[in-house]
């Protein structure tokens, strides 16, 4: 069977890269774009003439002046001190579903015939990516069971701004806008959902874990009113238990006359194994960056799939992506849209990887990802809790969905080590940091892990003993864990109040050089 | 029949190591967990309705490519669009960082792990620093449209905190009408957007009923786009600021960042926030997929906490010349805050941050100049000669221009539509139709170049437009 790298000598880039703003030279150039013709030129004057002496730029911009490899190799320095998921078992990241993004569809994607495509352009140049953005829909209402899908967000959390925006077009259509105010959501689900209610206006009621680590169904019932508008909910939430009284809390909220949107950016678990539609919601989302495999990159782009219900359908974002039977086309004619959501639509290099990727798994491949997602966590789950100090809080003995929410309360209060020593600790094994929660944390100690479908029982094992030996060195040697990391790319422990605090909060390199130079308004 | 196979993306779909984990589990088979949590009358009994699985990766790339090149892209045809989309040359290098697999596939890691990341996104929010002359750059947005959205919702924030109820945004009538639309949505609850009318002979500002409407005490923020959508320059883009500034509003505007080389940045002409779209930094087109948002301001705290972005903020280090970076307040975003927020945030792009960064480190002082400068007499041109045509009035509202301009149809008794599908026959994308976002123009259209835009290129327009008119 396959090899399990223990102990890994590992050690991450560390270039000590100084900053580009202090690099190179006057007079360096990195790149020559192309100038206009000597006639052109003849023909339209010089550069003083042509624009407004009051817009004028009096002052060059202090852009670096670097040559081109010198541009290169800085920039391939800081890649090296980045741990993707392409170079790492990326297992800590729970939640946000860092699988394998299949190198055939960055091929794909940077084919001239789509990168250099305006979004202005005729219809009939347009057919090709009208067609993936068209099946795309048909793919996502198979596998949602909803009726309509719109792939314009720019994002998940802007599909569920849109859901948010949806909710708000159908009540002041039937004339309950004002009455229906309040937004139901769950403090393990994502916080976008509270933020984009917040956005639009909406009360937010916040329901907590019950016992059993679940939504508080008996929260629910009191707080659902004439004033409900929606609920909006995640399963499984953060925590991995999913939540098998779904179907009553949609039925509770649909009886007080309320919409119900499920947020199912993390899909991983659920493909054809339970879809949005047959828990009776009327709206979900998914992230395509996520469970559709498009890369991260560094947060973004992503992309977002707004599902609908039929009766919902007419309000989805414009245009849609239409069919006629000959060609494809972008309809814009829809009076009772909630707009445009953003200009052009959605993000279409993600569209095509996640063609692309259901094409090459099909309805049997889609399923294989959630069982094996699901196998592969439980299968995590039991083996990370052999490690001494760490628990998985809720349901015990229950089986977890494709992630699950683990706490190290026990370790910290017998070592002194938090969650967050252990998340630096575990780069120094060849890890990326792992996510611990969103805020507010409602369990101690948090650790989130996802092992999703891509990553093979050897590397979950390897994964595994790492946290058993950082454990180990919790209890032996707590200093050395909170003295971590130190063989990651950046090799010292930052001053946290930078962050902060206002006085010395900078995001630019020349509001930090204000702040070096202003001493004295940093006492203040 | 459901099929089990052994998938290059799944390594424990092999038979023998699935029951290794199966076994290690106690069960038999994988659906004895999920018929264990998942209720009988949610589970989906059918299978999904997927086409048939291509499994070889080259039939799959065949067929993929083979949907994409029914496509007829800007490199074969030669564009004049842009209307918020601007094809620019793209460094390679830009290409070449962006593909390498650590940045691609990176996510949220923090200070230590992704030090190189966190570096190369400070970089950006630097140079965008020295590009805007701003010492506050948020993090990226998904693009203009979000980043004009959130300005907007600053502005009324900021009011609110210093104990000032003021809601109402006051914009061009000429703005970009996605954005405009988006906007309205967008602030609906907090504030009401108003457009300011055009003077009817130069398309700016009409600054007599800009300070009329000031004059009501309720406007937050007074809003302008430079140079316009329609392509011209707001030429008063000091006196907009200084009277947003007399009646208590604050001034937010909207740069078009490839010609900061040449055009001084709002900053230095009284604006209080700039924003605006990254995308001509290096991205390509990709049917609008390159767009990405940065908002910017002053140091000023009461600006800083509105933010609604992650900000990337410099920590020093235990030693010397050594520098970590991590998010920071993050109290101001949903991620910390859910619905205490100052709005929704999410993934946005991260990747077209860095790319932007490694585009400006290309470019330099001295080639934004010459990219702002080539652009700006290529436009001329374009206008010079479309102007020579009978029935075509190019440049209408007779100011000077950037990258974009009004081409104004009317005389010629076609429509722009007519005019667009006859050019394709000439293997030309014409300027974007304007005829239903501004009616009151006609049959107008907004032409772009760029400095890529060859003199033969805009000689060809030039002739299959007059051909096209003549024939009728």
């Amino acid at each position: 069977m396959g090899y399990v790298k223990k102990n890994r000598d590992f050690h991450e880039a560390r270039w000590d890269e100084p900053f580009i703003m202090e690099m190179g030279n006057p007079g360096e150039r990195g790149i020559l774009a192309p100038k206009a013709s000597e006639e052109v030129k003849k023909l339209s004057g010089s550069l003083e003439e042509l624009i407004p002496a009051n817009l004028r730029r009096k002052k060059a911009p202090k852009l670096p002046e670097l040559s081109q490899m010198q541009v290169l190799r800085h920039y391939m320095r800081l890649s090296q001190e980045t741990i993707g998921t392409d170079i790492n078992i990326d297992i800590g990241l729970g939640t946000c579903t860092m699988k394998y993004s299949p190198k055939v569809h960055e091929q794909l994607v940077r084919m001239e015939k789509f990168q250099e495509l305006h979004p202005c352009q005729d219809e009939s140049t347009v057919q090709g990516i009208l067609e993936i953005m068209y099946q795309d829909e048909q793919y996502l209402k198979a596998i949602s069971g909803m009726d309509r899908v719109s792939l314009k967000p720019a994002g998940g959390s802007q599909a569920i701004f849109a859901n948010v925006q949806t909710i708000r077009a159908y009540f002041e259509e039937k004339g309950e806008g004002d009455q229906r105010n309040e937004i139901i959501t769950t403090i393990l689900s994502h916080p976008a959902n509270p933020g984009t209610a917040a956005t639009l206006g909406y009360k937010v009621i916040t329901l907590y874990p019950d016992e059993n680590g679940l939504p508080d169904i008996e929260a629910l019932k009191a707080a659902v009113s004439e004033h409900t508008a929606a609920l909006m909910i995640t399963n499984p939430e953060d925590t991995g238990i999913y939540n098998d009284r779904i179907r009553q809390f949609v039925d509770i909220v649909h009886e007080a006359g309320g919409l119900c949107v499920y947020d199912q950016a993390n899909l991983n678990g659920v493909f054809g194994l339970t879809r949005a539609k047959d828990a009776g919601f009327d709206m979900c989302h998914y992230n395509l960056h996520k469970s559709f495999s498009s890369p991260h990159g560094c947060q973004g782009p992503g992309a977002g799939a707004q599902c609908v219900s039929e009766k919902l359908a007419k309000y989805v974002a414009s245009p849609t992506v239409e069919f006629d039977g000959k060609k494809y086309y972008l309809n814009d004619n829809r009076p009772d849209s909630i707009g445009r959501l953003r200009a052009f639509y959605g993000v279409p290099s993600v569209l095509i990887r996640a063609y692309a990727y259901i094409r090459s798994l099909g309805a049997d491949g889609m399923k294989q990802i959630a069982e094996l997602s699901i196998l592969n966590n439980n299968y995590l789950i039991k083996k990370l809790l052999e490690t001494k100090g760490l628990s998985m809080p809720f349901a015990k003995g229950r089986f977890r969905m494709e992630q699950a929410r683990l706490s190290w309360r026990e370790l910290t209060e017998e070592t002194g080590v938090t969650t967050d020593d252990i998340c630096r600790r575990i780069v120094d094994y060849g890890f990326q940091d792992y996510f611990t929660s969103h805020h507010p944390r409602v369990l101690p100690e948090p650790f989130t892990p996802e092992p999703v479908e891509t990553y093979s029982k050897d590397d979950m094992d390897e994964y595994v003993a790492a946290f058993a030996a950082i454990a180990d060195e919790a209890y032996t040697d707590p200093e050395l864990v909170k003295g971590a990391p130190y063989k990651a790319a950046l090799g010292a422990r930052i001053q946290e109040e930078c962050l902060t605090d206002w006085s010395r909060f900078a995001t630019t390199w020349r509001a930090y050089k204000k702040h070096m130079n202003r001493p004295e308004e940093q006492e203040k | 029949m459901e099929k089990t196979f052994v998938h290059p993306y799944m390594p424990n779909s092999v038979p023998e190591v699935k029951r290794l984990l199966l076994d290690e589990l106690g069960i038999k088979a994988v659906s004895d967990i999920y018929e264990s949590i998942i209720p009988g009358e949610l589970l989906y009994k059918e299978r999904l309705n997927l086409p048939e699985p291509i499994l070889s990766e080259y039939e799959l790339k065949k067929h993929v490519a083979g949907i994409l090149n029914q496509n007829i892209s800007t490199e074969e045809y030669a564009s004049f669009l842009g209307a918020g989309c601007y094809k620019h040359q793209i460094p390679a290098v830009c290409d070449e960082i962006n593909t390498r697999g650590e940045f691609l596939t990176a996510y949220c890691g923090d200070t230590y792990s992704d030090h190189g990341k966190m570096q190369a996104i400070f970089e950006y929010t630097s140079m965008m620093g020295e590009l805007l002359d701003a010492d506050v750059v948020s993090y990226t947005t998904y693009d203009a449209g979000q980043s004009v959205c959130s300005s907007f919702r600053m502005a009324v924030r900021i009011h609110d905190g210093a104990g000032r109820r003021k809601s109402v945004i006051l914009v061009p009538d000429t703005m970009n009408p996605d954005i405009y639309d988006q906007a309205v949505s967008y602030c609906r609850n907090v504030s009401s957007l108003k457009k300011v009318r055009h003077v009817k002979e130069t398309g700016l500002m009409d600054l007599e009923e800009l300070e009329a409407l000031l004059m009501k005490g309720d406007v937050a923020a007074v809003f302008y786009e430079n140079p316009s959508y329609l392509g011209f320059f707001e030429t008063q883009a000091e006196q907009i600021a200084e009277l947003a500034h007399e009646y208590g509003a604050i001034c937010i505007a909207q740069p078009q960042v490839s010609s900061l080389g040449i055009i001084e940045s709002p900053m230095n002409l009284g604006a209080d926030i700039v924003c605006g779209d990254i995308q001509p930094l290096g991205m390509h087109l990709q049917y609008g997929g390159g767009q990405a948002g940065f908002i910017a301001s002053h140091q000023k705290l009461e600006y800083m906490e509105q933010f609604p972005t992650y900000m990337y903020g410099i920590a020093e280090t235990e030693k010397e010349d050594t520098y970590g970076w991590g998010r920071a307040m993050n109290y101001r975003c949903s991620h910390g805050s859910r619905e205490n927020a100052n709005e929704y945030f999410g993934t946005e792009t991260g990747l077209w941050g860095i790319t932007a960064g490694v585009y400006l480190a290309s470019m330099g002082p001295q080639g934004m100049y010459e990219l702002g400068e080539t652009i700006v007499q290529n436009l001329q041109y374009l206008i010079r000669r479309l102007d020579e045509i009978e029935g075509v009035k190019a440049n209408p509202f007779g100011g000077s221009n950037f990258q974009e301009v009004v081409v104004d149809f009317n005389a010629s008794g076609k429509r722009v539509a007519d005019i667009n599908a006859a050019l394709l026959k000439h293997r030309i994308f014409g300027g974007k139709d304007l005829s239903r976002e501004f009616t009151e123009l006609g049959q107008c259209a907004l032409y772009c170049v760029s400095e890529l835009t060859s003199q033969d290129e805009m000689d060809k327009l030039v002739s299959a437009v007059a051909r096209i008119l003549k024939e009728g």
